[in-house]
């Protein structure tokens, strides 16, 4: 259910994001991006700007549970909703199955769209955790990858999907 | 003992003679066959937590307490005189610390030119001041209130429309300039004698390298001391740019690059932006990061060369008798070109060879090297061109190649390679893509109304690797080690490498292993580019944890009262006669004892060629009514020596071919004629494959260890697999439909426009059936 949200600005306000579980306050315009305001308020350096302009996925944190674009989302907007980013997935020193996955099967070069397919994934697998490889590749369609892991992606994912059930 | 020996280098497709200097004694290769437990064995990527956590530290994510940000102001011209810059009202807006424009900024050598901010700017997106600000909205700001006033000045863009005699001249030496020239044997006399002569046109876009970290650089002032953490391929590099640029001393500049996300060749040196950021930070007292955003990246960043190549062909006899390759290159405001004829002159052993290979400026950004510059470009045109050849003298396409690649001889200098293992790529790729099923006419598709082919074609590329690089290996008294090299890893595995002969050569585990690399602090390596990483790098560092493991063994004997030569080192333990006794046992009393292993990579041998083989073999769908293709499936085998670590290998292979297919069938930058401007900066409209593009993809190794190239036995595979697939995809494209298409990417568009320009191909389904059962 969207909630409303409070109309806010136009100069700076304070807002508090729940992040990985944890509420954050931060003094923040409102027109800046929850991307903005994850790495430049929070120090949190997981989702990374690749675009800024909704093209490519490097920034795909959760909203709620649902993979979003960071650099096309308000921070302001989320006040109140549970944010997920990469840094919230491991527990206890132990990595997400997710996680896991990637390395197992090599499902990255250079790391940079890592985050982010990592986000779409894990919202996939919640989700549904029976997946086929389609599935899959229609969650990940959206985060590009230049270094071109894709085919290690789509194995990772399934993997992982296979050790949850 | 330090000698000093000239060595022949090869980079990017060029050869020079260089000095180098040799130190020490060479260890013996790997051999053939020799058991080794940790090289040759899939290992996964050792900063793979970091990367899959956000922990991984890269340019981009750097902060700084009192960090500043730098923005470009560019051109939005694609060419202009730049008359006055006026940047008082900028100044005023609150939070803007310092602008730099060509009337205050210190001299700076920059590739040639005297200052980064030129009076005549050549290309929509030339920098033509910097802002330094307190955040980078402020800065971006800040841009918009800079006034310039500029004369404009006439310009082309276009790759043909500067060829063209009637265009504006952009340099007074004209825009067409010679860069390469290669003639073997008598190409007149062989066209006259020919037996059948094809004689076509090729082109290809640019592509735009768009790497995931765009480009950028911290600078950070301490005293004199300038740190620079870039997002490079080539750390000393930077350091020599920053040298040249800023005119301090060498010693005086360390540059850093830590993670990185790629750079596929754009990032061999020092930027604009690193120059602006340690300018700003001087003057500042404070740190500064200057990094391009995304389109900024696609208009000043560098780009592979639009190209457009006319291959002549004669056949004599059922072969090859010679091949006329004439290139041009637009290299935007570039000072070289990768030469696209590198293929035609040396893959096959075709007697008469002439090729001219020429660079055209236009008033577009630069040329960057872009994985396999030249040589994906020209293997396109050289592939298809043979195919039209075979097509037309009515043999199979594959076996005219064999004719021609099993010389163990380079056919420009007559000299013997190390190895060559071509006709093993062959075999292993026609066996996997079933190439006896092909026919002169496509296969059967899968769906009335759909075509589908095969094609083919190879690769060759350096990859031999060179010195100087060197590395240390510190062994503690632990037992673990640090390994310490000044390489960088742009994404293709290389830290897990650098783990991996270390502890293969000193005898431990990797996980006892740390890597330094990424910092100028280390010893010398060169670019991570050329394909030439792993044969430099690994050798050296093999040398050096011989090194340390025979000064443990040292240690070791003495301690434990053993003759020297009955023991040896293994999973950690110095091991005598079935005694093991732990690395930290040994040390146990030495306590703070250190062994300090250094290893340097020697030159190459002056007889032997070293280069790298391979073939891609696609089996492709495509549709006449729509002009789609699509790629069923690529067959991808190489042959680049040993095989490190074959789990990231087989990833560079996938990454490899991915990149080609973008290059082959979406990717194109699209320059607007009338006014400069790149109507493609972003994904948006520059299609980039996404993961529903990617086919089934098969990855084959020859894995054989060329022992006469290093002591490791390996060569270089960034590059080799973007090299041919795209001859590969065009060949199979044109084996489906019966009609070529010579442009590049293969859009729906021209596909149709091909079909559409072939009548006669069109309402033959009854041949091709006919053909089909034959
Ligand atoms: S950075 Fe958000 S989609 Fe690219
Ligand atoms: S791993 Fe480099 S962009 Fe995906």
């Amino acid at each position: 259910m969207p909630r409303a949200t409070p109309v806010l600005g136009p100069a700076a306000v304070d807002v508090t994001l729940d992040v990985n579980g944890h509420a954050r306050a931060i003094h923040i315009r409102p027109q800046r991006t929850l991307l903005d305001a994850l790495r430049e308020d929070l120090g949190l350096m997981g989702a990374k700007k690749v675009c800024d302009e909704g093209t490519c996925g490097a920034c795909t944190v959760l909203v709620d549970g649902r993979p979003v674009y960071a650099c096309m989302t308000l921070a302001v907007a989320t006040a109140g909703r549970a944010v997920e980013t990469v840094e919230g997935l491991a527990h206890d020193g132990g990595l997400h199955p997710v996680q896991e996955a990637f390395i197992a099967h090599d499902a990255f070069q250079c790391g940079f769209c890592t985050p982010g397919q990592i986000m779409s994934v894990v919202a996939l697998l919640r989700a549904r955790p029976d997946v086929t490889a389609d599935d899959v590749k229609r969650a990940v369609t959206g985060n590009l990858c230049r270094c071109g892991a894709y085919p290690n992606i789509v194995a990772a994912a399934l993997a992982a999907a296979k050790r949850k059930k | 003992m330090t000698k000093v020996v000239r060595t022949r280098v090869e980079f990017e497709g060029s050869v020079s003679e260089e000095l180098a200097l040799v130190q020490g004694e060479d260890a013996e290769p790997w051999a053939q066959g020799e058991e080794l437990v940790i090289v040759g064995h899939p290992q996964r990527r050792v900063e793979g937590i970091a990367k899959v956590t956000g922990r991984a530290r890269y340019t981009h994510d750097l902060r700084l307490p009192g960090m500043l940000h730098a923005r470009m102001l560019r051109s939005p011209y694609p060419r202009a005189r730049v008359r006055r810059v006026d940047p008082s009202k900028a100044l005023a807006l609150p939070g803007v610390r310092s602008v730099l424009h060509r009337f205050n900024a210190p001299k700076a050598a920059f590739r040639g030119e005297e200052t980064i901010f030129r009076e005549e700017v050549r290309f929509v997106g030339d920098e033509v001041a910097a802002v330094c600000a307190d955040s980078e909205a402020i800065a971006e700001e800040a841009l918009a209130l800079i006034s310039v006033d500029y004369e404009v000045l006439p310009h082309v863009v276009d790759l043909e429309e500067a060829i063209d005699e009637a265009s504006p001249r952009i340099d007074e030496h004209g825009n067409v300039h010679d860069a390469d020239r290669h003639e073997r044997g008598d190409v007149r006399k062989a066209f006259k004698e020919a037996d059948a002569v094809v004689e076509a046109t090729y082109r290809t876009a640019t592509q735009m390298h768009n790497s995931f970290e765009t480009h950028g650089a911290v600078a950070v002032w301490d005293g004199d001391m300038l740190t620079v953490h870039e997002s490079t391929q080539h750390i000393f590099g930077v350091r020599r740019g920053l040298q040249a640029a800023l005119r301090i001393p060498y010693g005086r500049i360390r540059v850093v690059c830590d993670h990185m996300g790629g750079g596929f060749g754009s990032k061999g040196g020092v930027g604009k932006y690193s120059i602006v950021a340690a300018l700003f930070a001087r003057e500042l007292g404070t740190p500064v990061r200057c990094v391009l955003d995304r389109h900024e990246e696609n208009l000043a960043a560098g780009n592979r060369s639009a190209t457009l190549q006319k291959v002549r062909i004669a056949a004599k006899g059922g072969r090859i008798n010679a091949i006329a390759h004439d290139s041009w290159s637009n290299a935007g405001q570039g000072r070289w070109i990768a030469d696209p004829t590198g293929p035609t002159k040396s893959l096959y052993d075709v007697p008469n060879v002439l090729t001219r290979s020429y660079r055209v400026l236009a008033n577009t950004g630069s040329l960057a090297a872009f994985r396999a510059p030249g040589y994906v470009e020209g293997t396109f045109a050289l592939e298809c061109a043979i195919d039209e050849l075979a097509d037309r003298i009515g043999i199979d396409p594959l076996a005219l190649r064999r004719l021609h690649a099993a010389s163990d001889r380079d056919p420009i200098s007559g000299l013997r390679y190390s190895l060559k293992r071509l006709v093993d790529c062959y075999d292993i790729g026609a066996q996997e893509i079933g190439w006896s099923r092909r026919r002169p006419k496509g296969l059967r598709a899968s769906a009335p109304g759909l075509r589908r082919g095969l094609g083919m074609a190879s690769q060759i590329w350096s990859g031999g690797g060179t010195p100087p690089a060197y590395a240390t290996v510190h062994l503690n008294p632990d037992g673990t080690a640090v390994v310490r090299i000044g390489t960088q890893d742009i994404g293709t595995g290389t830290r897990t490498i650098v783990a991996q002969i270390c502890a293969e050569a000193l005898g431990i585990a990797m996980a006892d292993v740390r890597v330094e690399i990424g910092d100028t602090d280390s010893p010398y390596a060169p670019i991570s580019a050329g394909s030439l990483t792993v044969a430099s790098i690994g050798p050296a560092i093999r040398l050096a944890a011989m090194d340390a493991r025979d000064q443990l063994l040292d240690v070791a004997a003495g301690i434990l009262e053993v003759s020297k030569a009955e023991l040896r080192v293994e999973g950690g333990a110095v091991v005598s006669r079935g005694a093991r006794t732990p690395i930290a046992k040994v040390f146990e009393e030495l306590q703070n004892y250190t062994v300090i292993g250094k290893g340097a990579r020697l030159p190459n041998s002056e007889e032997l060629v070293l280069k790298t083989f391979g073939a891609h073999f696609a089996e492709v769908e495509v549709d006449p009514r729509t002009g789609e293709v699509v790629v069923d499936r690529v067959v991808a085998v190489h042959d680049v020596g040993r095989i490190v670590n074959p789990l990231t290998a087989r990833s560079q292979v996938e990454g490899g071919v991915i990149q080609a297919l973008g290059f082959a069938l979406s990717e194109e930058r699209v320059v607007d004629r009338p006014t400069g401007r790149v109507m493609t900066p972003g994904f948006e409209s520059y299609k980039v494959p996404t993961v529903k593009d990617v086919p089934k993809i098969v990855v084959r190794f020859v894995d054989a260890p060329d022992t006469c190239a290093n002591n490791t036995g390996t060569k270089g595979l960034g590059e080799p697999p973007i090299i041919p697939t795209a001859a590969a995809v065009a060949n199979a494209v044109a084996n489906a439909l019966g009609i070529r298409v010579r442009t590049l990417p293969l859009t729906p568009q021209r596909v149709l426009d091909a079909v559409e320009a072939a009548p006669a191909a069109k309402g033959g389904e009854a041949d091709r059936r006919g053909d089909r059962r034959s």
